[in-house]
């Protein structure tokens, strides 16, 4: 696996990451239209919208400040949040086997997100916008629905594909708002998305297993890990995605305050665990799981 | 003030989660009433009433609410919602799904995933994978919550509450349920077993976990469940799958077999009371959270252990 990559997907046994551009789509061609190359007319004309966030990378480790007033930032490692590089992956997948219109990527953060929206463009969105606040800002997920709220009023997508949630903050809440504010169906923790006329077939992620739900569009999709393996640019996508338009807009132009509700009292280390003894045998094992620890 | 608490079913029975959910929504301070919602769900709701601490249970019984689909179910909420000062779910897949769409029609920032309730409007929740933990305070009117169930004891029952029934608005129609594959098994779910063994990539293909994890999960009547890297690799099914991505449980015994400790595996099983780890690697850094640690060939070691635990009487 290339260095780099999130370690969410490393695993034995996967296909090398470059092949995954190669690799069928997740969502699956409806009946009488298997041919490849040929768009399926089901999700013609549809238009994209992708909000991409840019989050600490996960291979890094954070650091709590000793003080208690966040996590340190300063010359940490910045990437796309990895559930959103799926929600890329799977709007450009929609375009190239389905005849997707247009893929708009929308990022709400500092000036440095232009860098998350040029690899959404590499990827293969066709343009990008960026609402850009100062450095440092804390956008919580409500203010981040109701500024693409505001994005969708004017941009008219008839899809919005977001990650299930950051992996920053961990809340899990944006993808819901939006469609909540919208008035929209919802189809979150996807693992399959089928176009159909009018309306998505979505499998969808559940504690028992998988459940299947259709929404009708415009609708909103939040994506599960294995919905798809995201591509790697090739170079001269990379060198294309430079020159595709980023518009950058500020919250003020949509009238909406991103004031946050909530007030982070401190941050704090997890409580550590230390590590126990190790044992020789597994007779030990089951005698220590007995008269020690008394779990037996 | 009163909370209200959303219900988690299993099938057509009270999920194990709601109780454990109830302790965090008597934390709050206040009532605390339990919303039942779906469809034959009458014998949910009895249970429901015998939780101690609970003084009203409101059922919703309405075809469009059967399935549990976000958009019903919150608009189920939202046309009780301004009797309520708190709003509470767990933090499971139904939860998620439901409650940022009342919070974001109640124009409320929701808290997310609390671990504790420091005081009515101030709580702990993990944030980056569980690597740091963040105290926050709302300021808004009602408070929207989700609860990691993992981290609150089940609250016991002994309570005789009234149920009343609550009217479900018209059906908003957007979207339809199709169909569930749900995984059956005779094991205890994953997130309310009190014993639990993982397999991780170690295990080599998902034969070797009936073969080896399967007659222990039996004996000791333990969930199985699995690191991302073993179901990534296609040996069992993402249910399975315990940790960041997965699921977050706390069991009072957490047996890791051929899982080397990635982070996001530790964030989800962490919190569990004691935990084993077998590994043929002795630097892995499951051994660093691991109570007791094996440095063994797994394929010799479960038959032992197996074998052991029969010895043992279990």
């Amino acid at each position: 696996m290339p260095p780099g990559r999130p370690a969410l997907w490393g695993a034995a046994g996967l296909p090398d990451w470059t092949a995954g551009a190669l690799q069928e789509p997740a969502f699956v061609r409806s009946a009488g239209n298997n041919n490849k190359g040929a768009p399926d007319i089901l999700a013609n004309d549809m238009k994209i919208v992708v909000p991409v966030k840019r989050v600490v990378d996960y291979n890094v480790k954070i650091r709590v400040k000793p003080d208690g007033s966040g996590i340190d930032l300063a010359n940490v490692k910045m990437s796309m949040n990895p559930f959103d590089e799926i929600a890329i992956e799977e709007a450009v997948r929609l375009k190239e086997k389905s005849g997707a219109k247009e893929v708009v990527a929308v990022s709400i953060g500092s000036a440095k997100a232009q860098e998350t929206l040029r690899t959404a463009l590499a990827i293969g969105a066709d343009r990008a916008i960026l609402i850009e606040v100062p450095e440092g800002t804390n956008v919580e997920p409500l203010a981040v629905a109701k500024l693409l709220k505001a994005l969708v009023e004017t941009e008219k997508p008839d899809l919005v594909i977001l990650g299930k949630q950051a992996i920053d903050d961990d809340s899990n809440q944006t993808g819901q708002m939006l469609a909540s504010l919208l008035d929209w169906p919802q189809a979150t923790f996807a693992s399959k998305v089928v176009p159909e006329a009018g309306s998505l077939s979505v499998t969808r992620e559940v504690d028992g297993g998988l459940e299947t739900i259709k929404v009708n569009l415009p609708a909103v999709v939040t994506t599960d890990l294995r919905l798809n393996e995201p591509r790697y640019p090739s170079l001269p996508n990379i060198m294309k995605a430079k020159k595709k338009p980023l518009d950058v807009k500020k919250p003020e132009d949509f009238g909406v305050d991103i004031a946050p509700r909530l007030k982070v009292l401190k941050t704090s280390e997890p409580a550590s665990r230390k590590a126990g003894v190790k044992v020789g045998s597994v007779a030990e094992l089951v005698e220590l799981l007995k008269s020690q620890a008394g779990i037996l | 003030m009163t909370t209200l608490l959303l219900a988690e079913l299993s099938g057509n029975a009270l999920s194990p989660a709601t109780a454990k959910t109830l302790s965090a929504a008597k934390d709050l301070g206040g009532d605390v009433h339990i919303l039942v919602v779906g469809s034959d769900v009458g014998s949910a709701a009895e249970t429901a009433a015998k939780l101690a601490g609970v003084s009203k249970v409101l059922v919703a019984d309405a075809p469009q609410l059967a399935k549990g689909l976000a958009e019903e179910v919150a608009a189920l909420i939202l046309s009780i919602a301004k009797n309520y000062s708190a709003i509470v779910a767990g933090a499971t897949a139904y939860g998620k799904n439901v409650l940022p769409r009342v919070a974001a029609k109640l124009d409320v920032m929701q808290i997310s995933d609390i671990t504790k309730v420091v005081s009515p409007d101030t709580f702990e929740r993990p944030i980056y994978a569980g690597n740091a933990i963040q105290t926050v305070q709302s300021s808004d009117a009602t408070k929207v919550i989700t609860v990691r169930t993992s981290a609150f004891p089940a609250a016991s029952e002994g309570g005789s509450a009234a149920i009343e029934t609550v009217a479900a608005p018209a059906p908003v129609g957007i979207s339809t349920f199709e169909k569930a594959e749900l995984s059956k098994s005779d094991r205890p779910e994953l997130t309310s077993a009190k014993i639990i063994i993982s397999g991780g990539r170690g295990m080599g293909n998902g034969e070797n976990f009936t073969k080896y994890i399967a007659p222990i999960a039996d004996r000791l009547g333990a969930a199985m469940g699995a690191s991302r890297a073993a179901v990534d690799a296609g040996f069992v099914p993402n249910d399975w799958q315990v940790g960041q991505t997965g699921k977050v449980v706390a069991p009072d015994l957490y047996i890791a077999v051929g899982i080397s400790g990635a982070i996001q595996h530790l964030a989800g099983m962490k919190d569990s009371k004691i935990i084993v780890a077998i590994n043929k690697d002795g630097e892995a850094p499951i051994f660093q959270v691991a109570d007791y640690g094996l440095v063994a060939d797994l394929f010799q070691a479960l038959p032992e252990l197996d074998a052991e635990l029969q010895k043992a009487g279990r």
